[in-house]
């Protein structure tokens, strides 16, 4: 029989030790939505499982006006959504966390699970890859920094070290008027997982834009920061044809496969339609901030 | 038989809470596998990763020497089932087939069939000691679409399937070829304005029932053998386990537990015979209970299919002649209900010219099961559709263009008896008068919207029923039946008792028996139970009132005929106005005779076919393909329902699993020929953010072969809904989908290559 060790650290040092001690054959845990159903179907088999949801630093979720949001990485996404600032602050966040799971799964999940599963279709991903978010990692070294674009590297791994594990993102805050959306396409309205997820922020300054990122889920092996699309739109007028032309960018940015959730034809289409939605959904936002 | 006595009805058309209910809302019914059982094993098996191969040899002492397994079994174990059909009940069986479905012996035919199980002490031990199984296969090419599985150069399944002229068995994977025709074809496409010839696919779909497979059987020194099962006919899972082990039946007795949803998937077993045989092995109880994944893998789907449909009509809109080409799958098996597709297609008009021609064709995927009018939805997608493009091209109006065509009593059917009293007009008619025809299409920014109508026919089934009723002593009634119950038939069947005892639907009781306690009692299918097992009640309960009103003539030394029983009261006026109510009367049975139980057994052929009319309003995103369903009004000829509620729960669930075949549901295959979406994460039924509510309007036209009138309602009501989608997303979009299901993909790629 398979043998397994749960622990459940209260202290990030307590959690890297066990880690460290755990080696190639442990695995944090934050709401399991992923890992226990990954471990029941024989996917992934730890021997030991770090429960990340008491550790303090990975619960933080605090905003102000000079870092931007600190979200920690097992906090529950049903308080990440239910949280004032981060609606008024962050839409698309919202929007991409809002749509792991039901109202029980989002009890369960959290954001950090949700990239650190590694998945290139996860909802979060993208979100925070247009938002510039950084991510916090802790090791028996110290700490790092990854760019959200850079923390997912292929199908179901991260540029985590077995004896790492991912604390925080720090999110920019929106600088003046500025916000994001996310959208995916799923076939049905409920309980799928994105066949294409986009998310976009841009940043105004009156009719021009200021900035502007471009992330892309479940177009390639991992998520993408589809950064020619979003910088073809700083200086221009966010017109049908400054959208199109970097809709068409974004296209290229893609890579998909065909597999059973969609076509790499249809997915690749599917990043156009998604981005000129999402662009123009963040620029009627930022308008109205 | 009476049945225009309706407004006398005072149980039968009222909606009581259901006897299951309160079990059901407070966890505390029964399923398969909440059986539990002193010095319980558990069971798992070994599937094969192969979609076609050879068993070369296994080896299975690895898994033999876990701790905790208690017995390792495969094919070898088993006896050896000899080739020929058998009858079960009045349905034909092919007990080697059914046996090999069960555990293969030689060849494994499709991915996820069983090569071999465990009984273990636990669950995890079995599971992980059926890992340790080593099986040497020759893997064989496979085919997995019918059009390709009939070519000359395909692998072939089973060999010697056919018969070549000669007599001599042939190589074939076309497991049966069956025709109807009558008219002359090419006179009726000549006098035809227009012709519309179309080609369609549809994918394999699974039934989806919550419940997955299970099966807990225990095996007795004496060979007395108990299975508690989650089935849809206890007799037939006992009669298939025997025909499996080579067993007579009576040494089987099946408990049935409460079902959690079957549509058809429940009346084939799979656990049962292999539970069995590892209690047998083990002399201890041995439980097995199947995962998502064995049960879309290897239990129950209904066929994909290929379908070529010709039809033809005059300028006034009168079909000419309609030519059916279908080819379904039948999975591992021989068996695909094809020919219920054959007896369905274009049924509800009524053609003078046709042919139809049905191919049931083996292929390297499950073996198929009934599901909800099998057969039946994936013709009228080919069939409903091309009438809506007749329509369309003729400018008749897609009702009236039915209306012109619709059976009605005395029509021949495509198979060839006529119709008795249907209520098909009647469905149209009601369509048209329906809320939802006679509204504005809604809109929908940014979408186009399309509205969309589709009819369909369900035979129905009558088979063999026995009930039971016996009065208690405070003058309440249990009714005792062999059909388990997956659509609310323990309260039809009560209620039915109640209209004739005169209690209320709360006083009588329905309890589902065993094997041994009730007499032989066909499958719940076909949408017969509140039919056929309605009408063992009735009679049981008449038998009931006969007996007391003899009791009663007794007590009041009167003629048993001159007791008359009205409104739950016997009374005479020969000597003095004597009554009793059938309360007090129940009291005093003690001292007038004994016991007062009523039986009945019957094999009614009075079947009352049953047809639909679906109205639908979609939503198209032009640019993702995807559709969503804004509004849903099922018309249905009912028969007389015995409970409305129930009836139209039917109705609503029937369209909310044809709109899942529809849009979304499919089962998808990898180039290795194993199925890649098995779970409900990527096998995509509806959930209930993607349906409205479901309205529906009940066309009650009662069936005269029934003494209350009803007629089946369970399995039309899957028919008409891909069609009438496809037909809307045609009216929204201008694009005919010719394939299910209508998937987001598929719909763009329609539109994209339109718009060029």
């Amino acid at each position: 029989m398979h043998e397994l060790n749960y622990e459940a650290p209260t202290s990030l040092d307590q959690a890297i030790s066990v880690l460290a001690a755990a080696g190639e054959n442990g695995r944090m845990l934050a709401g399991g939505t992923d890992l226990i159903i990954q471990m029941r179907a024989g996917v992934r088999q730890p021997g030991q499982v770090i429960d990340a949801k008491k550790i303090p630093e990975l619960q933080a979720l605090s905003f102000d006006a000079q870092n931007g949001l600190q979200l920690g990485a097992a906090r529950a996404c049903c308080d990440i959504i239910a949280d004032a600032t981060v609606q008024q602050h962050y839409p698309g966040l919202v929007e991409a966390a809002g749509l792991i799971g039901s109202d029980q799964i989002l009890a369960r999940a959290s954001v950090g699970g949700n990239v650190c599963n590694g998945s290139p279709a996860a909802d979060t991903t993208p979100a925070l890859i247009a938002l510039g978010a950084v991510c916090h990692i802790a090791g028996p070294n110290g700490t790092r920094e990854v760019a959200a674009e850079d923390f997912v590297t292929a199908p179901g791994q991260t540029v985590l070290a077995p004896n790492e594990l991912l604390v925080a993102f720090q999110i920019p805050a929106p600088q003046g008027q500025a916000s994001d959306c996310y959208q995916r396409f799923i076939p049905r309205n409920e309980m799928d997982i994105a066949v294409v997820g986009v998310g976009s922020c841009v940043a105004l300054d009156g009719d021009t834009c200021t900035a502007a990122r471009i992330g892309l889920g479940a177009v390639a092996a991992r998520p993408l920061l589809a950064k020619e699309a979003g910088d073809s739109l700083v200086g221009k007028t966010l017109d049908d044809a400054a959208i199109e032309a970097a809709a068409q960018l974004a296209q290229q940015a893609a890579s998909p496969i065909s597999d059973m959730r969609g076509t790499a034809e249809f997915r690749t289409h599917l990043v156009g339609v998604l981005t000129r939605r999402t662009l123009k959904e963040a620029a009627a936002r930022a308008r109205a901030r | 038989m009476a049945t225009q006595q309706e407004h006398k009805f005072k149980v039968i058309g009222t909606r009581p809470i259901r006897h299951d209910g309160v079990d059901k809302v407070t966890g505390r019914a029964q399923y398969g596998a909440d059986v539990s059982l002193a010095g319980l094993l558990h069971g798992k098996v070994l599937r094969s990763p192969h979609a076609h191969a050879r068993i070369k040899s296994i080896d299975t002492a690895a898994a033999k020497a876990v701790p905790g397994v208690k017995a390792v079994l495969t094919a070898q174990d088993f006896p050896e089932i000899g080739p020929g059909m058998a009858a079960m009940g009045e349905l034909p069986i092919n007990p080697q087939h059914l046996s090999l479905n069960c555990i293969a012996r030689d060849k494994v035919l499709y991915d996820g069939h069983v090569v071999a199980a465990v009984a273990a002490t636990s669950p995890h031990i079995a599971e992980e000691a059926a890992k340790l199984i080593k099986v040497d296969y020759e893997v064989l090419p496979h085919v997995q679409s019918v059009v390709e599985a009939m070519d000359d150069k395909a692998p072939i399944l089973i060999p010697g399937l056919g018969k070549g002229e000669d007599g001599e068995p042939t190589d074939t994977n076309v497991a049966n070829h069956l025709q109807f025709a009558r008219g002359d074809l090419a006179e009726g496409f000549a006098a035809a304005e227009v012709v519309i010839e179309r080609e369609f696919d549809t994918s394999m779909v699974h039934q989806g029932y919550i419940e997955p497979h299970n099966a807990v059987a225990q095996y007795s020194s004496d060979g007395q053998s108990t299975i508690w099962v989650s089935t849809q006919g206890a007799f037939t899972a006992r009669d298939q386990t025997a025909f499996v082990l080579d067993m007579p039946p009576s040494k089987i007795k099946v408990i049935p537990a409460e079902i959690g949803g079957g549509f058809g998937g429940k009346i084939p077993i799979y656990y049962e015979p292999v539970a069995l045989m590892l209690s047998k092995h083990t002399g201890k109880p041995v439980k097995m209970v199947m995962s998502r994944a064995d049960v879309l893998k290897a239990t129950g789907p209904t066929p994909g299919s290929h379908i070529k449909v010709k039809m033809g009509a005059d300028k006034d809109g009168k079909i000419t002649a309609a030519e059916v080409w279908m080819a379904y799958e039948a999975g591992g098996f021989p068996g695909s209900p094809v020919g219920a597709g054959c007896m369905c297609v274009i049924a509800p008009y009524d053609i003078e010219n046709l042919q139809i021609d049905g191919y049931d064709v083996l292929v390297n995927k499950p073996k198929t099961a009934a599901y909800r009018a099998p057969g039946a939805t994936n013709a009228a997608m080919g069939s409903e559709t091309v009438i809506d493009e007749l329509a369309e091209k003729l400018g008749i109006d897609p009702l009236e263009f039915r209306r012109i065509n619709g059976a009605k009593e005395g029509t021949a059917q495509p198979a060839g008896p006529k119709f008795g009293q249907i209520g098909f007009l009647e469905t149209l008619e009601a369509a048209k008068d329906s809320d939802h025809f006679k509204s504005e299409l809604p809109q929908v920014e940014g979408r186009r919207v399309g509205r969309g109508l589709a009819s369909g026919f369900w035979f129905n089934a009558g088979f063999q029923s026995s009930a039971t009723v016996a009065i208690n002593s405070d003058g309440t009634a249990n009714v005792v039946t062999g059909s388990t119950d997956i659509g609310g038939t323990r309260t039809s069947c009560a209620m039915i008792a109640a209209e004739v005892l005169g209690l209320k639907a709360e006083e009588v009781h329905p309890v589902v028996a065993d094997t041994e306690s009730i007499g032989h009692t066909d499958m719940t299918g076909g949408s017969r139970v509140t039919f056929a097992t309605g009408t063992a009640v009735y009679e049981a309960a008449q038998d009931v009132l006969k007996q007391l009103k003899e009791r009663a003539a007794k007590s009041w030394k009167v003629d048993a005929d001159k007791v008359v029983f009205q409104d739950g009261v016997f009374s005479c006026t020969e000597n003095g106005n004597e009554s009793l109510s059938l309360k007090e009367l129940a009291g005093k049975l003690p001292r007038t005779g004994g016991p007062v139980a009523g039986r009945a057994s019957v094999n009614p052929r009075g079947v009352g076919p049953g047809f639909a009319t679906h109205v639908v309003d979609v939503a198209v995103d032009e640019e993702t393909g995807k559709v969503d369903v804004l509004r849903y009004t099922a018309v249905q000829d009912v028969g007389k329902a015995v409970h409305p509620s129930y009836v139209e729960g039917q109705m609503q669930g029937g369209v909310a699993q044809g709109v899942g075949w529809a849009l979304n549901e499919e089962y998808v295959y990898g180039e290795d020929g194993c199925m890649q979406n098995t779970g409900f994460l990527d096998y995509r039924m509806p959930t209930c953010l993607d349906l409205p509510m479901i309205e529906t309007v009940l066309v009650e036209v009662p069936n005269p072969g029934h003494p209350v009138g009803v007629r089946g309602v369970g399995e039309v009501p899957i028919v008409p809904p891909p069609a009438a989608i496809a037909n809307a997303i045609y009216n929204a979009t201008g694009v005919r989908m010719l394939d299910l299901p209508m998937s987001p993909p598929r719909v763009t790629k329609a539109i994209l290559e339109k718009n060029g």
